[in-house]
C-alpha cells in the first residue's frame, strides 16, 4: 500500500494546469534569475507609473497660474512623485538587477538566503502598492485621511524591512558565497557595488524604520504632539526622498558602468582599489541617512566666500563639514569612476601594432548615459545647499533626484541588455537598443536640466508659480518625461519582443566579457555553472582568451 | 576554446554568522536612529523649560535594572551553548539553549511590569508615544530572538548537532541585543 498521492502532476496535462504551475513555480522560485526578473518586471511599471506622475505635474505646470487640482490632490501628487522616483524606481531596480546577477558573476549557484530576498522583494511589492493605494486616497505627507496616513507609513516601514533583507541577503552573497580564488580584491565592479549597497541599505533602512514607528505611534495612538501628525513625515522621514541619501540607491548603477569599461575598451580596469574606493566614497552617502538630516546647509552669510576671524572660521568650518562629507565625497567617488573612464578610454595599439578599438555595446550606451545623468544630479545636489545660491525650496532639488532615478533607470537597462543572454537566452540588438539610449538621455536631460536652470530663476518646488515666463521650461520638462516614458516603453517592448519572441538563443560570451558568468551557458541554469570554475584573476575569462589565443598562434 | 578550470564545490564560509551579523547591525541601526530621535525631542523639550519627564511618572528602576543585569546572564547562556556544543554535550547545550529562552522570557515580563508600574498612557504627550514606540520595538526585537533561540533549539534537538554555526549566530544577535538595550537603559531609565 501506498500511502504518496502523486496527483498535481495530472494537472500539467491541460494548458490552465501549465501556466498555473508555471505561475506558482515563478511566484515561489527561490532561483536568483527568477526573483530578480520578478523585481525588475515591477520595478519598470512602477517606473511607468512614476513617469505618469511626472507627466501630470508637468502638464500642471505648464500654466503657473491655473490650478487644476485641489491642495491636497496637488499635495499628494508630489508626494507621489518622491515616492515613485525613490521607492518605485531607484530601489527596487538596483536591488532587482543585484539580485539577479551578482551570485554569477561570484561564481555561486545561489543567492545567501534566497527565500529571504524573495520575501524582501514582496514586501516591497506590497508595500508599494498600499502606499500608491495611500496616495491616492489623500494619505501621504501632509494627508487628510488619517486611515491612510497610517497606512502610507505602514507601507514604508513594510518597504523598508523588505529592503533590509534584500540589502543583508545581497551582502551576505557577496561576502560568503565566491567561488574559489575569487578574493575581495577579484570580485567584480558590480558585485563590490552591490556590496556597497547592500551594506548601505542594512544601515539606512533600519534608521527609517525607527523614524516610522514613531511617526505610527504619533500619528495612530499618540497626541501628535511630538512629531506633528501627517505634517510630521517630511520633517522626520523626508531625508529618505531627498539628496545625498539616494546616491546610496544608484550605487549599482554605477557599478554596470564599471563593470562595462573593461569588455567595451577591450582591456583590463587598472587599479581596481581606486575603483572600490570611488564605490565606497559614494557609499558614504548612507552616513547622511543615519544622521536623518534633510539637509547640510552651507549658510554664507552673505559674505560672498569672506572667512572672518576664528569664531566666524569655525562657524563656518562647522558648516563646510557635513556639506562636504555628504555631498562632495560621493562626487568625488563618481569622479573617480568617470577619471577611470578616461584612462581606460585612451586608444591602445595590441602587439600588431593595431590599435584597439572599442566594441561599443547598447549595455554600454545605456550604462554610460545613465552614470552622466547620475552625476550630474550628484553635481547639482552638491550645489543646492549653498544658501547664497537660494536654490532652497525651489524646483531644483526635484531636479536633481531626477537627474539620479531616471539616471539610475537607464543603467540599469544597460545592466539588463549586457546581461540578458544569461538571464534569458537572448540578445538585445545594438540597432534597437542604441537609439532608446539616446531617446532615453535626451529625455532625462530635458526632464531635469530645465528645472536647474528654473531653479536659479527661483520657480518655487510647488506646483504654482507666477512669472509666465518660467512656463517655457516646464513645456521642456513635460517633453523631457515624454520621451522618458517613450524610451521605457521601448526598452519593456524591446525585452518583450525578446523574451516572447522565436530569435535564437545567444552565444555564450557575446560580448567578450571578462568574468565568470560568461564562462557558463546562454541562458545561465538553474545552479548557474555545471561545475564551479577557479579563480586566478580578476578577469579570468580575458585570461583564458589571450591563453586560447597565443596558444592558437604558436 | 578551452574552458576554466572547475574548482571545487566552495564549502559553506559562515553564511548564518555573517547573516544574522548584518541582522544585528540593522537591529543597532534600528535603535540607534530611535534613541538619537529620543534625545532631540528630549533636549528640545528641555529647552522649552518644560519637563520631559511628566510629573505623575516614576521610572521603576528595580525592574529595569534587572532587566540590564539579566542581559549578561542571558549572553553567558548563549555562549555556554556554543561551548557546550564544541564539546558534543548535548545535555548542556540543550540546557544552557532552555536557560537563554527562560531569561529571554523574564526579560519581557519584566518589560510588562515596568509598563504596568509605570502607569504611562500612549496618548500622554511626546514622552508617552515615544515611550511605547521605543521599547515596544524592543519587545519586538525580543519576541524575534526568542524565535530564533526556539528555532536553534528544536534544529539541534531535532539531531543538527554539529550546526554549531547556528549556535555561534544565536549568540551574536543576543550580544547585539546586549548592546540595544544598554543604550536603551540608559538613554530612557537613567538619563530619563
Amino acid at each position: 500500500m501506498t500511502t504518496i498521492d502523486s496527483s498535481p502532476d495530472a494537472n500539467l496535462d491541460s494548458p490552465v494546469g501549465r501556466l498555473l504551475a508555471a505561475v506558482v513555480d515563478w511566484l515561489t522560485s527561490t532561483d536568483h534569475k527568477k526573483i530578480g526578473r520578478l523585481f525588475i518586471g515591477a520595478s519598470l511599471i512602477s517606473l511607468l507609473g512614476t513617469i505618469v506622475v511626472n507627466l501630470v505635474i508637468s502638464i500642471e505646470r505648464i500654466d503657473g497660474a491655473a490650478a487644476g487640482f485641489d491642495v491636497d490632490a496637488w499635495t499628494q501628487l508630489l508626494g507621489s512623485q518622491r515616492v515613485g522616483l525613490v521607492f518605485g524606481t531607484a530601489l527596487p531596480l538596483t536591488a532587482g538587477l543585484a539580485i539577479a546577477v551578482v551570485p554569477m558573476q561570484l561564481g555561486a549557484r545561489s543567492l545567501a538566503f534566497a527565500r529571504l530576498a524573495a520575501t524582501g522583494m514582496y514586501m516591497w511589492l506590497g508595500g508599494f502598492v498600499l502606499s500608491v493605494f495611500a496616495l491616492a486616497n489623500n494619505g501621504g505627507i501632509g494627508g487628510g485621511n488619517a486611515d491612510m496616513v497610517g497606512l502610507f507609513l505602514a507601507a514604508h516601514g513594510l518597504m523598508a524591512l523588505g529592503f533590509i533583507a534584500v540589502g543583508a541577503s545581497l551582502a551576505t552573497t557577496v561576502l560568503t558565497t565566491r567561488a574559489p580564488g575569487m578574493t575581495m580584491r577579484r570580485v567584480p565592479y558590480f558585485s563590490f557595488s552591490a556590496l556597497v549597497y547592500g551594506i548601505g541599505l542594512v544601515l539606512v533602512m533600519p534608521v527609517l524604520f525607527g523614524a516610522l514607528i514613531y511617526l505610527f505611534v504619533d500619528h495612530r495612538s499618540g497626541d501628535r504632539s511630538a512629531f506633528g501628525g501627517n505634517e510630521g513625515i517630511a520633517t522626520w522621514a523626508g531625508w529618505i526622498f531627498t539628496q545625498p541619501t539616494t546616491f546610496l540607491f544608484a550605487i549599482p548603477a554605477l557599478g554596470v558602468f564599471a563593470e562595462l569599461l573593461g569588455p567595451t575598451f577591450r582591456k583590463r580596469t587598472p587599479a581596481r582599489g581606486v575603483v572600490f574606493a570611488g564605490f565606497s566614497l559614494v557609499g558614504v552617502s548612507a552616513l547622511a541617512a543615519t544622521t536623518q538630516q534633510l539637509r547640510f546647509d552651507v549658510p554664507w552669510r552673505g559674505s560672498l566666500l569672506y572667512i572672518g576671524d576664528g569664531e566666524d572660521f569655525t562657524n563656518k568650518l562647522g558648516d563646510v563639514l557635513p556639506w562636504a562629507t555628504f555631498h562632495l565625497v560621493p562626487v568625488l567617488g563618481a569622479t573617480i569612476l568617470f577619471l577611470m573612464m578616461a584612462f581606460v578610454a585612451k586608444p591602445e595599439k595590441n602587439a600588431d601594432g593595431v590599435t584597439i578599438k572599442p566594441k561599443i555595446t547598447a549595455g554600454f550606451l545605456f550604462a554610460f548615459f545613465g552614470f552622466g545623468m547620475v552625476l550630474v544630479g550628484m553635481l547639482g545636489a552638491a550645489m543646492e545647499p549653498i544658501v547664497d545660491l537660494r536654490l532652497a525650496g525651489t524646483v531644483f532639488g526635484e531636479a536633481s533626484l531626477v537627474y539620479v532615478a531616471y539616471g539610475t533607470a537607464l543603467a540599469v537597462m544597460g545592466g539588463i541588455i549586457n546581461w540578458a543572454p544569461k538571464l534569458w537566452g537572448k540578445e538585445l540588438e545594438l540597432k534597437k537598443a542604441a537609439p532608446l539610449a539616446l531617446l532615453g538621455v535626451g529625455g532625462v536631460v530635458l526632464a531635469s536640466f530645465p528645472h536647474y536652470v528654473a531653479g536659479f530663476l527661483d520657480q518655487p518646488g510647488g506646483l504654482a508659480y507666477a512669472d509666465n515666463d518660467l512656463a517655457i521650461w516646464n513645456i521642456l520638462v513635460l517633453a523631457g518625461h515624454g520621451l522618458m516614458a517613450l524610451t521605457v516603453l521601448g526598452f519593456i517592448g524591446l525585452v518583450a519582443a525578446t523574451v516572447f519572441g522565436d530569435d535564437d538563443d545567444a552565444i555564450d560570451d557575446p560580448f567578450d566579457g571578462h568574468t565568470i558568468e560568461w564562462a557558463t551557458t546562454s541562458p545561465a541554469p538553474a545552479g548557474n555553472f555545471v561545475d564551479v570554475p577557479t579563480i586566478s584573476s580578476a578577469e579570468p575569462m580575458l585570461d583564458l582568451k589571450s591563453a586560447n589565443t597565443t596558444g592558437s598562434a604558436s | 576554446m578551452d574552458a576554466l578550470t572547475a574548482g571545487p564545490a566552495p564549502a559553506p564560509r559562515n553564511q548564518v554568522i555573517v547573516g544574522t551579523t548584518f541582522a544585528s547591525i540593522a537591529m543597532v541601526m534600528l535603535t540607534g536612529g530611535m534613541l538619537a530621535v529620543w534625545a532631540v525631542q528630549r533636549r528640545s523639550v528641555l529647552d522649552s523649560g518644560e519637563s520631559w519627564l511628566p510629573s505623575s511618572v516614576t521610572i521603576p528602576e528595580v525592574p529595569t535594572n534587572v532587566m540590564l543585569i539579566a542581559f549578561p546572564a542571558l549572553c553567558s547562556f548563549a555562549q555556554w551553548a556554543v561551548w557546550a556544543a564544541k564539546r558534543d554535550d548535548r545535555a548542556n547545550t540543550v540546557f544552557a539553549l532552555g536557560s537563554t529562552a527562560f531569561v529571554a522570557l523574564l526579560i519581557v515580563n519584566a518589560q510588562a511590569f515596568v509598563y504596568t508600574q509605570m502607569d504611562v498612557g500612549v496618548a500622554d504627550g511626546a514622552y508617552g508615544s515615544m515611550f511605547y514606540a521605543i521599547t515596544g520595538a524592543f519587545l519586538a526585537l525580543m519576541v524575534a530572538g526568542l524565535l530564533f533561540t526556539t528555532v536553534t533549539a528544536f534544529r539541534y534537538l531535532g539531531g543538527r548537532t554539529g550546526d554549531r554555526e547556528l549556535l555561534t549566530a544565536h549568540a551574536i544577535f543576543w550580544y547585539a541585543m546586549l548592546a540595544v538595550f544598554t543604550a536603551i537603559w540608559f538613554l530612557v531609565y537613567v538619563t530619563k
